[in-house]
């Protein structure tokens, strides 16, 4: 796919299908991937990046539905799960030698059984978008769910389905019993899955999903059956989520009905809206921002979900097109080469902001802490300060800096306003300078 | 801003005492249970007990060897079995080789046989489950592994303890018997249908079902189920909210014979049943708090409340956990060969502080111990439950429970 | 047939308390035209509202303050939250809504913290009203079933026969107009909002000593409520009611009649396998429907929107 100019692909056609500038993109990430666990050896480090990538392939596949087709889903982990429940007695199969399969192959079966309950699925509910798809998904997933605690021999329960995965044959001399190995197996799926991705969406059925989103009467008109285009793209979605979910059974060998419950479907919603859903980057972002977050922040806070739970509400209320729709609001200004302007008031902005959102969190761990703790344990430590939460001083003195600093970027406002409005606008006699 | 500085000393001070105390290298023991979620409420007591145990049963006596002490680090699981695999890497990573976990028995059979497979992978690097609590029978019988060890009574041997005692209740003729519809709450119907077979064959069991885990709102059509049975006594493994929802339908749908139960008290259960409560509901445990066994008990339940007002011991076996966990590391003379700190616990016979003997078994790695049948009462209450003034005080005591009975391990050892 | 009784009232309790969440939920929705995933969550506002009230001074005027509360917040959250979002569509009000059942659920937590708070039922409340072959109807429940009763007549009443109801049904079909005529229709939005979200507050506070008061009753009820409304057809009040009474009473009956699955596939003439711990249908098998009984709901959701899309008494297709 490198220099795909003279491949047998593209041979007759006047462009080459993947030319070498949106190529260079796969390339670099392809690289960095397979070059990340040299700087993070650990195997904590390992086990949060194939989670990280597994998240990125279900959030990709979620948003073939969410943005690429309008679709939302309040039970695509449905998909997943079913997928990697399947994978998992595939497994237990080839421990007893009832079955000979490589280990890499097995995303494929996951995929193949996501996209049969999609097919099944969604045969019936793609039949409309928007509430009654939202609900019939709602009403699947819960049913699944509800299915998995009941039909044991299947599910197995509470407890789930647990395997081995390397029981298997080796490959190239590879059992997967480290968490390298499978790290390689599970980024090489990631960027094989991203790329199909990818390309689906740039197909003349990819674009169809969109007009048919954007609206369904003149996507009709067109000659185009919206309830197909919708199904198909669905079972495209099922099949990607069905690869995630091989690859979870793959590391973390164990399945439980938390990979299908709401909790799951409602997770890869946020993670996919924060990214933002409008770029084919944005569930990336959204995946990784998210998976840190819930590492790094549970380290550091009890009330981390709070945290995540506001900064969702605020990004729909405020930026609905999520973290890459605000960087992409910067692209005019970069085009325009007016970003410069925007550098002072940032820097000016950054202080007042940081010490806004770092008091607001003290007030709220002060007042948690003040709840909460028992007696004798009024000391907490904030910031690497030790104080009494209990105590008035703390509390008045985070309030006073988030006060101030609120007022310190209500005055700053206008001016980034103006900023911004300039940065986004040519004035007669400039050029656009590409 | 003088408080600050004051804050800011302080700060330096107890930083460098730590330093200090902590000269020999201490002793990590990962705490992976849930810290946030629905179930954050028991687990954060669990942790506090830990604390307050590692401290003042090792670390306060000088610690272990020569002089390591303990140190509790806590992980948060969500109550996910995914999220425990992920926070059990991060414990292994960080050079930690003891595990101690029990909430839910599902997060207990993926944290089992992840350990399981993480020591034969990492001979190195092995680690020790200390499960205190995930009371699932098979994790001692088909899923046993050497380097499991339980120290809370199964649900079987609960429910025998339980079934000895209703067996010499002339007056219960018929049995209910409901609880959740996964492995644990199967397991305790089938073992009290077992036991009850066994012991009183005039019994009728007069219901035997299960209802969805977690999603039922309204206990009320099965409360009237149990009272049209006309059951003179309920058996039930709930807990949770689900524990609270029964419990109450059940009361206030006209129930007045006994309910027995696993778990029925603390983390607001206690302070909501309330009088309510008085005279039905009863508890099989281990680990008796009321009336206090000795003073060395009693002082040790009044110094966790007085450092933790709104929590309870609610789970006494952690203290057993340390203890033993202690003895083990100095009679293997080493906290980093597991082989032999596990050797070291298999088999070894320990003086609780709550009045029994704890002897975990080599065949299976089950704790043995005295078992009580505890009542929910206002009356002879020392250490009440959710400053409610309602606790759980020992009625009857099965001594040493099912020290004999059968386990099908086959327990492998390393060699 | 005694039981057969209890349960009758029993399943109408359950039915009307659901009821008082969904009318809310289903005006809100034909105002709007936005399914809002946390109305549940202002149901649990309210029994927490309940719970604190009753700790100062008693149940009673909590019964009254919190519903009051919990409008104010829902009419906060339309003017300030909603509106802004509505402007992006569908959709994202839909993830608003549901990002607001989480943040909810969290804020809940951050005060009152996880374990479940000791609401009870006032005193003067706390007997049997009567009881049926040894089954003791609490008089609480006769309570409830007089104050969902009070509220459907009120709120009928209000719909039909005055001016501001008036209002409010032409608003629903023709906002635009209305808005023309003089009338303040964000503001009838807005108040729709409030009383709808109240009405949960009034549903949380009286179910919150029965049902529990705890952080995850919101999850629990909150699928439960869509899917009354979408059966019962989204946007009409009748089909709400009937809706929930059926989910009410199918939900009761399922829970107390052990009807076993092997004894009806004995009696269609299989024959039970040998060897259970091998059947791969095993739990087909060991099957009652107590067990099947809570996901009911949602299989009859997918039935009614797979034949009939528009739901039991809805007028329209959504």
């Amino acid at each position: 796919m490198s220099t795909a100019t003279d491949s047998p692909l593209t041979a007759g056609t006047r462009a080459p299908l993947i030319p070498l500038a949106s190529a260079m993109p796969w390339i670099i990430a392809s690289v960095f991937l397979l070059a990340l666990p040299v700087f993070f050896p650990s195997g904590s480090a390992l086990t949060i990046m194939n989670q990280m990538a597994i998240t990125i392939i279900f959030a990709l596949a979620y948003n073939m539905l969410l943005g690429q087709g309008g679709m939302l889903s309040f039970g695509h982990a449905v998909y997943m799960g079913l997928g990697g429940f399947f994978c998992m007695h595939l497994l237990n199969r080839v421990e007893y030698n009832e079955l000979y399969l490589p280990l890499p192959l097995l995303p494929i079966f996951g995929g193949l059984f996501g996209l049969f309950f999609a097919i099944i699925i969604g045969s019936f509910s793609t039949r409309r978008a928007g509430t009654v798809f939202a609900m019939i998904s709602l009403g699947v997933g819960e049913l699944i769910a509800a299915c998995s605690i009941i039909i044991v021999a299947f599910f197995g329960g509470e407890e789930g389905v647990s395997g081995d995965r390397t029981m298997g044959p080796e490959v190239f001399g590879f059992d997967f019993a480290s968490q390298q190995e499978v790290y390689y197996l599970t980024v090489i799926w990631l960027v094989i899955s991203a790329l199909a991705m990818f390309l689906f969406s740039r197909t003349p059925i990819g674009r169809i999903t969109n007009a048919v989103r954007d609206n369904e009467e003149r996507a009709e008109f067109l000659g185009y059956s919206q309830r197909n285009v919708r199904w198909i793209s669905f079972c495209a979605s099922g099949f990607f989520a069905g690869i995630a979910g091989a690859l979870f059974a793959i590391n973390f060998e164990i399945l439980t009905e938390e990979n299908l419950n709401l909790a799951t479907s409602g997770s890869i919603l946020l993670i996919t809206f924060l990214g933002g859903v409008g770029f084919f980057i944005g569930p990336v972002i959204g995946a990784i921002v998210f998976t840190l977050l819930q590492t790094v922040l549970s380290l550091y806070t009890e009330i981390w979900q709070l945290y995540v739970g506001i900064l969702f509400v605020l990004m729909v209320m405020f930026f609905p097109g999520g973290l890459t729709g605000l960087i992409a609001m910067h692209l005019v200004p970069w085009r325009l080469g007016k970003i410069g302007l925007l550098l002072k008031p940032y820097g000016q902005m950054l202080l007042p902001a940081l010490a806004f959102v770092f008091s607001a969190a003290a007030v709220m761990e002060i007042l948690f802490h003040a709840r909460h703790a028992g007696t004798g344990e009024e000391e907490m430590s904030l910031y690497g300060m030790t104080f009494n939460s209990h105590s008035l001083t703390p509390m008045i003195i985070a309030l006073a800096v988030a006060f101030a600093s609120l007022m310190v970027i209500k005055r700053l406002a206008p001016s980034l306003k103006d900023a911004w409005d300039e940065a986004n606008h040519m004035r007669a006699g400039e050029r656009d300078e590409p | 801003m003088n408080r600050f500085t004051k804050a800011l000393i302080g700060a330096a001070i107890a930083g460098l005492s730590a330093t200090a105390a902590f000269a020999a290298d201490p002793i990590k023991i990962a705490f992976i249970d849930p810290l946030s979620g629905p179930f954050a409420a028991t687990g954060q007591q669990g942790l506090a007990q830990y604390k307050f145990a590692a401290e003042t049963l090792v670390n306060e006596q000088g610690g272990v060897l020569d002089g390591q002490k303990f140190e509790i680090v806590a992980f948060d699981n969500k109550i996910s079995p995914k999220e425990s695999l992920i926070q059990l890497q991060v414990a292994i990573d960080q050079g930690i080789r003891y595990i101690v976990q029990g909430n839910s028995s599902g997060v207990a059979n993926a944290l089992t046989d992840a350990i399981k497979k993480h020591n034969r992978r990492n001979p190195d690097k092995r680690v020790i489950f200390l499960n205190y609590s995930a009371v699932d029978p098979a994790l001692t019988n088909e899923k046993c592994n050497f380097w499991h060890f339980r120290f809370d009574a199964n649900a079987d041997i609960k429910m025998d303890a339980l079934t000895d005692i209703i067996a010499k209740n002339e007056a219960i003729k018929k049995v209910y018997l409901i609880g959740q519809d996964y492995s644990f709450g199967k397991a305790v119907a089938s073992a009290a249908v077992r036991f009850l077979g066994e012991k009183r064959p005039d019994i009728e069991i007069v219901g035997n079902e299960l209802h969805p885990i977690g999603k039922v709102k309204d206990f009320t059509p099965y409360a009237r189920k149990i009272v049209s049975s006309g059951a003179d006594a309920m058996i039930t493994g709930n807990w949770g909210s689900d524990m609270v929802g029964l419990g109450k339908s059940v009361i206030s749908a006209g129930f007045k014979n006994p309910i027995f139960t696993y778990y029925a008290a603390t983390d607001g259960i206690t302070k909501t049943f309330g009088a309510d409560g008085e005279g039905v509901l009863k508890l099989v445990g281990e680990g008796q708090l009321n009336p206090p066994v000795s003073d060395r008990a009693d002082a040790y339940t009044k110094a966790f409340k007085a450092k933790n007002p709104d929590l309870d011991i609610g789970q006494p076996r952690i203290t057993n956990v340390i203890e033993m966990l202690a003895r083990a590391i100095n009679d293997a003379g080493s906290a980093t060969d597991m082989v032999k700190v596990g050797m070291a616990l298999e088999g070894m016979e320990h003086d609780s502080i709550w009045g029994t003997k704890v002897k975990m078994r080599e065949s299976d790695h089950q704790a043995i111990q005295n078992v009580h049948i505890l009542a929910h009462t206002k009356d002879g209450i020392t250490h009440d439950f959710d400053n409610s003034g309602f606790g759980l005080k020992a009625e009857s005591t099965v001594e040493m429970a099912s020290a004999d009975a059968p386990t099908t391990c086959k327990m492998k050892r390393p060699e | 047939m005694s039981l057969f009784i209890v349960n009758i009232l029993d399943g109408l309790v359950t039915g009307l308390l659901l009821f008082m969440l969904c009318s809310g939920l289903t005006l809100i929705f034909s105002m709007m035209g936005v399914l809002n995933f946390a109305h549940a969550s202002f149901y649990m506002l309210g029994a927490y509202f309940g719970y604190q009230i009753s700790t100062y001074v008693g149940f009673w005027p909590g019964l009254i303050l919190a519903p009051i509360i919990v409008g104010v917040l829902g009419a906060l959250v339309e003017r300030y939250g909603l509106r802004r979002v509505h402007q992006y569509g569908h959709v994202p009000e839909l993830i608003f809504t549901f990002g607001l059942a989480l943040l909810i659920e969290e804020v809940v937590q951050f005060f009152w913290g996880k374990s479940q708070m000791a609401f009870e039922e006032p005193e003067i409340l706390n007997f049997a009203a009567f009881s049926i072959a040894g089954n003791a109807f609490p008089a609480y429940k006769v309570f409830m079933i007089f104050v969902a009763m009070g509220i459907f007549m009120v709120l009928l009443y209000i719909l039909t026969k005055t001016r501001i109801g008036m209002i409010i049904q032409a608003a629903l079909s023709y906002p635009n107009t209305v808005q023309n005529l003089g009338h303040n229709v964000p503001l009838v939005f807005m108040g729709v909002f409030g009383v709808g979200t109240a009405m949960a507050g009034v549903a949380g506070v009286i179910a919150g000593p029965v049902l529990g008061t705890f952080p995850g009753m919101a999850v629990l009820l909150g699928s439960i409520v869509f899917v009354t409304i979408v059966i019962g057809g989204l946007g009409s009040l009748w089909g709400a009611l009937v809706a929930s009474l059926l989910i009410g009473w199918l939900q009761t009956f399922a829970a107390s009649y052990n009807v076993r699955m092997a004894d009806i596939l004995e009696g269609i003439g299989l024959t039970r396998p040998v060897d259970m711990a091998e059947s791969a249908l095993r739990d087909l098998w060991s099957l009652t429907l107590p067990q099947i009984g809570p996901i009911l709901p949602y299989l009859l959701m997918v039935l009614v929107l797979a034949i009939r899309p528009q739901g039991l008494l809805g007028k329209r297709e959504t």
